[in-house]
């Protein structure tokens, strides 16, 4: 998918009031979900209640009128178009939101499933753990120098495995099938992860988080030897689908996870990045936890 | 965040388009009674994907006063709305979880005494 962060769409607005004839309760029903299902946002106009305000967006106001207000006009800098549904079916009405978003030059929503991080502040040290191990750029730092989720469209579809990594529980997929993943309460036992982090480490070919610790030269050559021989492609292997079965990590990122020089490397440039902050809040005074030599485990 | 006082708040309903994690008859029962009740209301195809690309709109949908969210886990609504720059207020905002509640509790507590007298009406 390519976002179109910039890109316009237009808000829906089912409208029964004056000049126009109230929309039969089914009708209004098929014709909102069939334009929640093409994607849209709409807004229904009843008797009481209120709506969100109007913005800058553009409006398509669909009704029943006894007469079709004149073209467009523009309202806090939006424009606001109508269109006559009387006598449309919900695949009659659908067609005619297309060709409206078209003419407005707006965007029609997409086919992409939204399936992408989601960082829980209230629960996140900043240990830069997922900064290392995602393989896609999917996560950066912001000015602030905290971690973000930067490009969410490079996520792999189904893969929650860096929530798995986060030690604070902190990552969510809401579309995921369970908790605490999905956004439902942490427990205590969803903290207690040790034997996933020994799975991942295994996957990988070796004793990734120990190595990180060590990082004496010794521990590297130790590592990057053990890598070369066929006993971890094996036990690679081996860990590949019961990985699958406790993880949930699609087939192409289990293949494509990164190596542990990929880590090492993620895990210097996230330290770097620290320990520029750490120098930046000295100055700023700033309140935020700072990651340690001791957080990193080194 | 804690719940709206007023029973007059706002109300967005969440039809996680994109997915199947909220079970069907729960939506289809939530924006039915919505729709036969008379309230005004605002529906989304999909938060996940409004904030996956910061939309706007989730500004005009995260300000304005007491909302009652009818969703998923509110743990998920309120970093979704983070996320993209539209954080909810801490105060008067009410997620309903349409993933776990049942319809009626949902519409119980998006409508109160309205959702009663829907039900009765259709009896
Ligand atoms: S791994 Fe978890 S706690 Fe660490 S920075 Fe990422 S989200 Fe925050
Ligand atoms: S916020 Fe929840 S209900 Fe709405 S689209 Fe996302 S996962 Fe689905």
């Amino acid at each position: 998918m390519t976002k179109r962060l910039d890109a316009k769409r237009l808000r829906i607005v089912l409208y029964e009031g004056e000049g126009s004839t109230a929309i039969e309760d089914e009708q209004r029903l098929s014709t909102m979900t069939a334009l929640l299902e093409d994607g849209h946002q709409v807004t229904r106009s009843g008797s009481n209640g209120t709506v969100a305000t109007a913005d800058t967006s553009d409006h398509l106001f669909l009704g029943q009128f006894d007469e079709l207000p004149t073209a467009s006009k523009a309202v806090e800098g939006g424009e606001i178009r109508f269109a006559d549904i009387a006598g449309k079916d919900s695949a009659a009405i659908q067609e005619l939101v297309r060709s409206q978003v078209q003419e407005a030059n707006a965007e029609q929503p997409g086919e992409w499933k939204p399936w992408f991080p989601v960082i829980d502040y209230s629960r996140c040290t900043n240990c830069m753990q997922c900064l290392s191990f995602c393989l896609f750029g999917v996560y950066g730092v912001d000015d602030a120098s905290q971690i973000a989720v930067d490009n969410e469209d490079n996520c792999k579809t189904n893969c929650p495995a860096c929530s798995r990594v986060c030690p604070e529980a902190a990552i969510l997929f809401p579309k995921y099938k369970s908790g605490p993943i999905n956004g439902d309460v942490v427990r205590e036992e969803d903290l207690q992860r040790e034997s996933m982090k020994v799975d991942i480490s295994a996957l990988l070919g070796g004793d990734i988080y120990s190595a990180l610790r060590t990082r004496s030269k010794d521990a590297r050559e130790r590592f990057s030897t053990e890598r070369d021989e066929s006993k971890a492609l094996l036990e690679r292997k081996r860990c590949l689908k019961k990985l699958q079965k406790d993880l949930d990590i699609p087939d192409e990122v289990l293949m494509t996870l990164p190596s542990a020089g990929d880590i090492e490397e993620r895990a210097r440039r996230a330290r770097e990045k620290a320990e520029k902050r750490k120098a930046r809040s000295r100055t700023m005074q700033d309140q935020k936890k700072v990651t340690t030599e001791e957080d990193w485990g080194i | 965040m804690t719940p709206p006082e007023s029973k007059a708040a706002r109300i967005l309903y969440c039809h996680c388009a994109y997915a199947k994690v909220v079970p069907e008859e729960t939506k289809q029962k939530v924006l039915r009674e919505l729709n036969a009740s008379g309230v005004s209301f605002d529906a989304v195809a999909d938060l996940c994907e409004m904030s996956a690309r910061k939309d706007p709109a989730l500004q005009r949908l995260a300000s304005g006063g007491e909302t009652k969210i009818a969703a998923c886990f509110p743990r998920a609504v309120e970093w979704l709305f983070h996320a993209a720059g539209a954080p909810l207020a801490k105060a008067g905002v009410e997620v309903l979880n349409m993933r776990e509640d049942s319809a009626e509790d949902v519409l119980q507590a998006l409508l109160g005494e309205t959702a009663n007298k829907t039900s009765e009406a259709k009896s």
